[in-house]
Parts: structure tokens; sequence; C-alpha cells
């Protein structure tokens, strides 16, 4: 029988501070119990004999001396079974579906240990979205981390739902995606707006949610993404499926980490985000991968709203420190009415140079994807001259890549929400753009491809 | 033994009671797992040590065990080709024993004890051995002869010797009694502190290059062996991909990279891709002279820390041994934010931007680990360090670039403009330097060409140039400008097309000999001073501007092969057929 403490030193904001405890490990969890309501606390520092928890439910209603806090001795876990699918949990993995309980499963820890780079394999396998400016530009890659950078008011959402709607994997066995979909001080509107979509696309019961709201306690949102990969984790490698893990909004994850840290009177560093942001989101962001020994696999698509569109901002320069490679959402392109608004020019998919082309998309890919770009980013210094002499002063040529700029966003990029292109017809629409320039300037293609593959 | 009692745990930080006998620097086992961690602060009976493991599950009144020496590396043969976590755990081996993923109280593993190695000794009864000297020899890849060198402050007269033969690393190899009479036995492993640099006889001048096969560094940014240089440079720029590059095809004898707090597959794709890759000199995998050092970003911080020394002080080992190592340290902006996050848990004042006011020293201790050496035992070995840097923001102003950049002597600044227009690899040739440029120029005056540096120094300024150029250009279009001017712009062009940037997956392109870069810069000078005379001769532009010319020049790092310049000087000839053709037109026109 362990000990109950019936005494709290001192309450401020989400933590709790308990004096004269003789024995308590680092990260145990405490269970707090106020009259019939019973809630979950974390150690987050010991010093002597006081230890600091913090409370997932949040603090309020609690005096110094209402509760009961008894030690639990083990680290936070949740129950996983196959039947988690189609559920909907908050961030400690509690139902909040109204169906019941889980009944049967088994214990995971949250906290998972870091996976041995030697035990990894490289992905390869590229996952077909169905949206041209991802699978051409910026190839999603099973096991990769590929974050989008959005804005407040971008579609974001859209652009989600549909790749959870589309996303297919390619491989001989025909396997369907799950989802682990981590919902981070989301609005209620925002979480409906999911769970709808989710339902009337039929991918309900290949979802699995974790849903903190936005008024729910902060300290949910730092177990919300670390229940979704362990459930992740469960459903890829020892269920063997592939999973795909979404979480919405990683900046909310990142604030809630301030605003403990701050409470805790941390040493802040850049904005006043702990020294460790960089350590802690890796921790989340490098739970996805491939293992040689096991064959599921977990792709992430973190989720965060750059706050003033500033990319430079922590948490998106920290983020991409991480991850491998980032789609940027870029508000002038969401004005002119591009949809998906991607800017691709600083979008990139490190892992796509070895899962493109022959064998795993078509062969010209890499080499027309290569032009694409070139030819782009000599639009924007054209674009830019445009504005000063007038577009009509413009050299011939210059024109012409006028022309094709249009034609790349206006047509090439440009998709409504529920259309899904195959990778031909998205290969087909980048020959397209590059026929309105001509021939000469195609300096990354070389004769053959042009000559195969360029519709003249 | 020693033993505390732990108060307190923050994380990595961990701080313990009765721990009056502990040493700084002492390296200790935390807690019933046995976690390995450091003593870094003494104060009154209290500890304060750093945890190289995730701490959560250790408990207050858990003990604290001093091993009573500082954190070491064992250092022998087995090290080539293996990949070692922070502390010198190999990785391979963990995954044997534990699957998947890394647990925490995996002990202090090293190298591989069972394993034997064929030994052959260089030494004989009664002879005198002295600290540093090799006294056996152990093939330990195809590329790297391992040399068994005596401890530092070991010496003697020879009294024992085994037999050549295979021998297992905790075999005894020689016996030696030193003027006291004292008897040492040597065996082919021995320890080091990370922390502390391995002594050497004196420093050298630095005067080769490190031909590394990339046109931006060779031509125009030099590193010289013994160097020091920093890649600076936002995410998406490629700091990985050129650390890579520069580990595949530098001419080192050894090659040590360190990935700190970066990315798990980056580690995986090296652990793929190297045994395949074949070094163009020595025709072996590059595997076989290669050691890898893993933190990555989810491996605890304190390990992070760590690394850096780890990787320095095996590349000491093997300099010892009269080799030329190159160390590849991605990114030490981790190792700093891993210095700053323990300060912070310390509670320590901070300097900028949270980081510790000693931060610049300790990069400073770290870089100054490199150069140029005569070793201990008269022989030469040099370290060169590559430090990549990952700014917060890509802005250079923050403090580890910033401090970073006293320290070095190369500074390769990457460009997020120029990798989002995918000219790679993105280093920025306006803001780069390399203060090896006057150390350098009498080697490749008389290895490369009498004029390379004066070509490259002609090449900087046409470049400057151009950038001033393109200003105007921004404004009013390219046509307003006199021919001149718009003859450099093409020809800046081709400069930033044809030889600043390099395709690193193209079979011709990927590394480039020096001889070829020496070729290439001479046939676009060349181009340059032969349609610059038929412009000042008042031939218009649009004639002397020869496109099908002009874009074999542009293209001829794919179609002329490394090992047919004899293709270039065709084109030299061809340059000049042309130039002289129209010269002759308007001579009669005239």
């Amino acid at each position: 029988m362990r000990k109950e403490y019936l005494h709290i030193e001192k309450i401020e904001g989400p933590l709790i501070f308990l004096k004269g405890i003789k024995e308590a490990k680092y990260g145990e969890v405490v269970e707090i119990t106020i009259d019939q309501e019973h809630r979950l606390g974390k150690i987050i520092k010991i010093d002597q004999d006081m230890v600091i928890a913090q409370v997932f439910e949040g603090t309020s209603g609690m005096s110094m001396r209402n509760a009961k806090i008894r030690f639990t001795g083990e680290p936070m876990q949740i129950k996983l079974s196959e039947e988690i699918l189609g559920r909907m949990f908050n961030g400690i993995g509690d139902p909040i579906d109204g169906g019941g309980p889980l009944y049967s499963g088994v214990d995971f820890p949250i906290q998972s240990r870091p996976i041995n780079p030697v035990a990894r394999s490289y992905p390869r396998n590229c996952i077909i979205t169905g949206i041209t400016a991802i699978d051409l530009l910026s190839t999603l890659i099973r096991g990769q981390k590929l974050p989008i950078f959005s804005g407040n008011g971008l579609p974001h959402k859209e652009l989600i739902a549909q790749i959870v709607r589309q996303a297919q994997i390619t491989s001989e066995d025909e396997e369907e995606l799950v989802i682990c979909f981590a919902a981070i001080g989301v609005t209620k509107d925002e979480g409906a707006y999911f769970r709808e979509e989710f339902e009337v696309s039929g991918t309900m019961n290949h979802v699995v949610m974790f849903v903190n709201y936005a008024d729910d306690p902060v300290t949910e949102r730092l177990s919300a993404p670390k229940c979704a990969l362990t459930a992740a984790e469960y459903l890829a490698f020892e269920k063997n499926r592939h999973v795909l893990v979404i979480m919405t909004d990683m900046t909310n994850y990142c604030e809630a980490l301030r605003e403990i840290a701050a409470v805790n009177e941390e040493v802040p560093s850049r904005k006043g985000y702990p020294g460790y942001l960089y350590s802690d989101l890796a921790s989340i962001y490098e739970r996805a991968g491939t293992l040689t020994s096991r064959k599921g696999s977990i792709t992430l698509l973190p989720i965060l709203t750059m706050p003033n569109d500033d990319i430079t901002h922590p948490i998106p320069d920290l983020t991409g420190y991480i991850t491998e490679g980032q789609i940027v959402l870029s508000r002038e392109l969401g004005n002119r009415g591009i949809n998906p608004p991607i800017d691709v020019l600083s979008s990139l998919s490190r892992l796509m140079k070895d899962s493109i082309g022959e064998g795993f998309t078509r062969v010209d890919h890499p080499d027309l994807m290569n032009q694409l770009f070139s030819s782009f980013s000599k639009v924007q210094d054209i674009r830019s001259l445009a504005q000063i002499i007038g577009e009509a002063d413009l050299s011939e040529m210059d024109q012409k890549y006028m022309a094709y700029g249009r034609f790349f966003e206006e047509q090439f990029m440009n998709q409504k929400s529920y259309e899904a292109r195959t990778i031909e017809e998205s290969l087909e629409l980048g020959w397209k753009a590059l026929s309105i320039l001509p021939e000469e300037l195609l300096d990354r293609l070389d004769p053959e491809t042009i000559e195969k593959y360029h519709r003249r | 033994m020693n033993k505390g009692s732990i108060t307190y745990i923050n994380g990595p930080v961990v701080r313990g009671t009765h721990m009056e006998a502990f040493q700084m620097r002492e390296m200790v086992y935390v807690g019933k797992r046995k976690l390995i961690a450091e003593v870094i602060g003494l104060e009154g009976s209290t500890g304060t040590v750093q945890v190289y493991e995730d701490t959560e599950g250790i408990g207050i009144q858990e003990e604290i065990v001093g091993l009573g020496a500082p954190l070491s590396l064992q250092l022998g043969p087995g090290l080539i080709g293996n990949i070692l976590d922070g502390i010198g755990r190999p990785l391979k081996k963990i995954n044997e024993v534990h699957a998947d993923f890394i647990p925490e109280g995996a002990g202090l593993i090293s190298l591989d004890m069972e394993k034997s190695w064929m030994v052959d000794l260089q030494v004989k009864s009664g002879d005198m051995v002295l600290s540093g000297q090799i006294f056996g020899l152990i093939e330990e890849s195809s590329l790297i002869q391992h040399r068994i060198m005596v401890p530092h402050g070991v010496g003697g007269i020879v009294q024992f010797v085994a037999e050549n033969g295979p021998y297992k690393p905790d075999e005894v190899l020689v016996r030696i009694a030193d003027k006291k009479g004292a008897v040492h036995e040597l065996k082919m492993v021995q320890t080091w502190p990370v922390r502390k640099p391995r002594p050497i006889q004196k420093r050298l001048k630095t005067i080769k290059p490190l031909i590394t096969g990339q046109r931006v560094f060779d031509t125009f940014f030099p590193i010289a062996k013994g160097g020091t240089a920093c890649i600076p440079g936002g995410f998406g720029t490629g700091k990985t991909m050129t650390q890579h590059q520069l580990a595949k095809w530098s001419d080192a004898d050894l090659v040590i990279y360190i990935g700190c707090g970066e990315r798990g597959n980056e580690m995986t794709s090296v652990l793929e891709e190297f045994p395949k890759l074949i070094d163009p000199k020595s025709g072996k995998a590059i595997m076989e002279r290669t050691i890898l050092i893993a933190n990555t970003s989810n491996m605890p911080v304190a390990a992070r820390e760590a690394s850096i020394y780890t990787g320095i002080t095996i590349a000491e080992y093997y300099r010892d041994m009269g080799y030329h190592v190159a160390v590849m340290a991605d990114s030490t902006s981790r190792w700093a934010e891993a210095l700053r996050e323990i300060s912070g848990r310390l509670e320590e004042m901070p300097a900028e931007e949270g980081y510790p006011a000693y931060l610049p020293y300790r990069l400073a201790e770290f870089y100054e680990r490199a150069g140029y050496v005569e070793t201990v035992q008269n022989g030469e070995g040099s370290i060169t360090i590559i430090g990549a840097i990952s700014p917060a923001g890509g802005d250079f102003s923050e403090p580890v670039t910033e401090s970073t950049m006293r320290y070095i002597n190369a500074f390769l600044a990457l460009d997020r403009k120029l990798a989002y227009a995918r000219h790679y690899p993105a280093v920025n040739w306006l803001s780069s330097y390399s203060g090896y440029l006057n150390v350098l120029e009498d080697w490749y005056g008389e290895h490369v060409g009498a004029d390379f540096m004066q070509i490259r120094t002609d090449l900087m300024k046409l470049l400057q140039e151009e950038s001033e150029l393109l200003d105007i250009v921004q404004l009013v279009g390219e046509d307003v400008l006199p021919d001149s001017q718009r003859l450099v712009l093409e020809i800046a062009r081709i400069v930033k097309t044809g030889i600043l940037q390099q395709n690193a997956f193209h079979r011709e392109d990927a590394f480039v000999p020096l001889l070829k870069q020496y070729a290439m810069i001479q046939v676009v000078w060349h181009l340059y001073v032969q349609a610059k005379r038929c412009i000042d001769n008042g031939i218009p532009f649009s004639e002397t501007q020869n496109h099908e010319l002009f874009d074999r020049v542009a293209k001829m790092k794919y179609t002329v092969p490394n090992d047919h310049l004899e293709a270039l000087e065709a084109l030299t000839t061809d340059i000049e057929a042309y130039y002289e053709k129209i010269m002759e037109k308007y001579r009669q026109v005239i």
C-alpha cells in the first residue's frame, strides 16, 4: 500500500508543489483525488523533499487540503488495442466519444525511447496524396516527418482533410493507411470539422483521434501528441500498419511548454521559450520512421501556424531543423485564390531524391521537377522587373516566362479540394507548363528526356 | 568507491549529498539502473551531475556511485567503420542486445573485447621505448593500418614481447620496465579522458590544402589540412548535404563524422550509402576510413555535449599515428544548445540569447584542437575541423555563429536564396571567405598551375562586378547595359552554373580533380578574354555571345569526363578559332 499525501504546499497555474516527500521518481505519475473526482499529474522536478508535479486536468477546484495525492511509481501510460481505430480520446487517452472505455488492451508508456539509428531503415516509398504541388515537387515519403507551415486563416485544415481523403501508399500490398490524429488546443469548431470530414468521406474507421480543445487544460496539450505517437508506434511496430500521424497545431504545444516553464521559473531563451524546446520537439518528431526489423511505418505531418507568418520564429525555425523538409503555405497565393496555396520555392522534401523516378514514380520525374523549379525561380526575378518597367515592356523571352508562371500557378498547382490527380496526370501538367517555354531554355533536361516526354 | 544520495532531479541535471570526495568531471553511475553521468559542480557536500541518459524513473535517495576517473574513451582497433553514441558506445552492439530502441542503463560498453586482431609487433626485448612510440601494427580496415602506441606517460626497457599473431584487445602484448623499475603491461587499447587534448611535439604551419573535389571549396574557398572551417546555414540550405559531400570526397586519411543533435534518418543514410561508395583515390569503400558519432536530436542532451569531445579525441588518437584526419561536426549549434539547456537547468546567469557566458571559450577549446602537428614521436599528422552551424532563423548575427567566426579561418556561408533557386552547394561567394588563400598559394602554384590563384582572383572580381550590375538590372532590365557589362553578366552566369554549381548525384560532377577544376576556370577565363577583345573592338554583343559556344562551356562539367581533359583543350581551340574568325570578318569591314 503506497502512501497518500494530504497536504499541498503551493499551487501555481497547472503545477502543484508537495513537501516532505520521502520517495518519488522523476517522471512518475501521481493520482490526485478531490472528493469523488480523479486527476492525473506527472512529476517534473524533485528538489530535496519538494516535488513539483504538473496536473493534466488542471488545478481549478483544488485547495491546499481537499486533495489526496498518491504516488503510483509508474510513468504515464495509455491502454491500447486495435479497438482504438474509429475512436476519439482526450489528451491523456480517456475516451470522449461516448463509446465507453477500452476493455482490453496493453498499457504503453507515452514517453518512448529513442530509435537506434542503426535500427532505422532509410524511408524510400512515397505516399501519393493526389495533390500535384506535393506529389511532384515535395513528395511525401513513408516514414518521413514533413511539417506544414501555415498561418492563421490559411486553409491548412482543408489541405489536411484532402490529404487524409486521398492519401495512398504505393506498393504491392494494397494496404490502407491508418491515421493517428492529434488535435492540440484546437477550437471546438475545428475539432468538429475534422470529425465530420472523416465521417463523410468514410475514413473514420481508419482514424484514431486524440483531441485537446482550446479550453482544455494546457498540460494535456503536452501529452496529446505523445498519446497519438504511442498509438502510432503500437499500430506500426506491433501491428505492422502504415500510419500517418497528423498533429495540429504544434504552435499550441510549444506555447503550453512555455507556459509551464514560466510557472516553473526556468531560464528562458528565445522569445521566452525554454532552452530545451529543440530537444523536446525532437523527442516528438524523431518518433517517425521505419525500422529494418518491422513492417509498419510512421509518417508524421505536423501542422503549425507561424506567428505573424514569420518563418524565422523559434517554432517553425526549430521545427525546420528537425524535420525532413517543410511545406510552406503562402498568404499571397491564398489571397489570389490558388488552392492549395503552397509556396513551392520554400517548400522542400529532403527524402524525395531517393524515392522518385524510375521504379518509384516515373523516370522523368526528377529532371522535370528540377526544370520546373529552376524555370519558376526565374519567373520570380522577371516579376519583380515587370513591377518596375511594366509587363508590356518586357522582352519576348521574359513574356514567355510570365505566361509560364501564370500557367504554373493557375493550372498546374491550382486544384479543387475534391480533385485527386494521379502521378501521371500531374507529370503531364508539368510538361504542359514547360511547353510554354522555348526548348533551348530547358537547361536541366537532357535531350533524350525532352525527345520522349516534351509536349511541343 | 565514493557514494552519494540523490536529492534533486530536473531533466538531465541531478544533485546528491555526501559527495565531498567526488572529483570534478568524474564519471559516476546514477540510480538503480546505473545511468552514466559526469560531475559538473561541487558545493559543500552537494554535487551536481549531468546524466547522459534519460532520467525518467530515477528516484530520490537512490545512489550516485563514483567511478574514480573522468569521462574517458577506450581507444583501440575496431573504431573504423563503427557508429558510436555521444559517449563512445557502439550503437550496433547496443542494437544487438536491445533491438530497435536505445534503453537506459545499457552500461559502459565500448570496443569489442572478443574480437581478435592480427598483431605485427615492431619491438624486441631490450629495446628502449618512449611515450607515443609505435610498437605494433594491425590492419584495422583495408585503408587504415592501426599503429599501436605506447600510452602517454609510460616508457622504459622492453622485457617481454608476445609472438606476432592474433590477440584480443585485453591481452598483454609487451611488458616494459621504467626507470624506477615499475613494470607496465602494454595492450592494443588505451584510455584517454575526452576533455583533455592529447599531447603533441609542436604545431607546424598549414601549407597543404584539404582537397575536397568540390569546386566552390578547392578553387574559391580552400580549406587547409589542419585548418578550421565553419558552414553556417539556415534549415534547407544543404548543410548536411555539403558535410556529407566533404566526408565522402575529401582526401583525408580518415573522416570522423559527428552527427550532433541531427536527424536519425541522416545517420541511417550515411550507414546505408557509405559502404557502397568508392573512394576515388584508393578504390575502396569509404566506410573503410569513416567513424560515425551519432547523437540524434532525440537522444539525451548531455551526451550531445560530450559527442563533440568524443569525436575529437578519436581524431587525435589517429592523428598521433600519423594520419590526416578530417572531423565534420554537424551541427555545433546543437552542441551549443545542449550547453545552454544544461546551463539553464543549473540556473546559471545567461548571457546572450540564454547561452552561457562561457560559450565562446568552449568553442575555442574545440576548434583549437585542430592543427597540423609534429606528433610526440616526430611523425606528421593533422586534424581539420569543419563545423556546421544552424543559426536560429538563418541569422548569422546570433551568438554561436558570431563566436565561431572568431576562431575559424574559412567561413563558408550557405544562402537560403540560392538554395531556393536550387543552386547547390548553396555557398554564397560574396559573403564567404577563406583565410588560407595566402598560405596555400605556393602549393597551388607548384602542384596545379602557376596562374591558378590569379584566375581565381579575376573570376571573384567578375562575380563582385556582376552583383553590382544586378542591382541596376533589377531596376532597368538587362538590355540597356553596355555590351562590355552584358558580357560580364553572361560570363558570371557561366561561372555560377558551370563552376560554382556542382551536382552531387552526377557521375562526373560529384568529385572533380583539381587539374580539371584548373582547366575549367582557364577555359572560362579564356572565353571572357577573347569575347572581351571583340567587344572592345566594337563587335556587337549578339555576334560575340555565341549561344552554342557559351552553352558548351557551361556544360563542360558534365560533358568532359574527369580523365579526358584534352576535350577542354579542344574547347579552348574552338573558342580561339571562333573569335579569330569574327575578328577577321570585322577587320575587313573596318
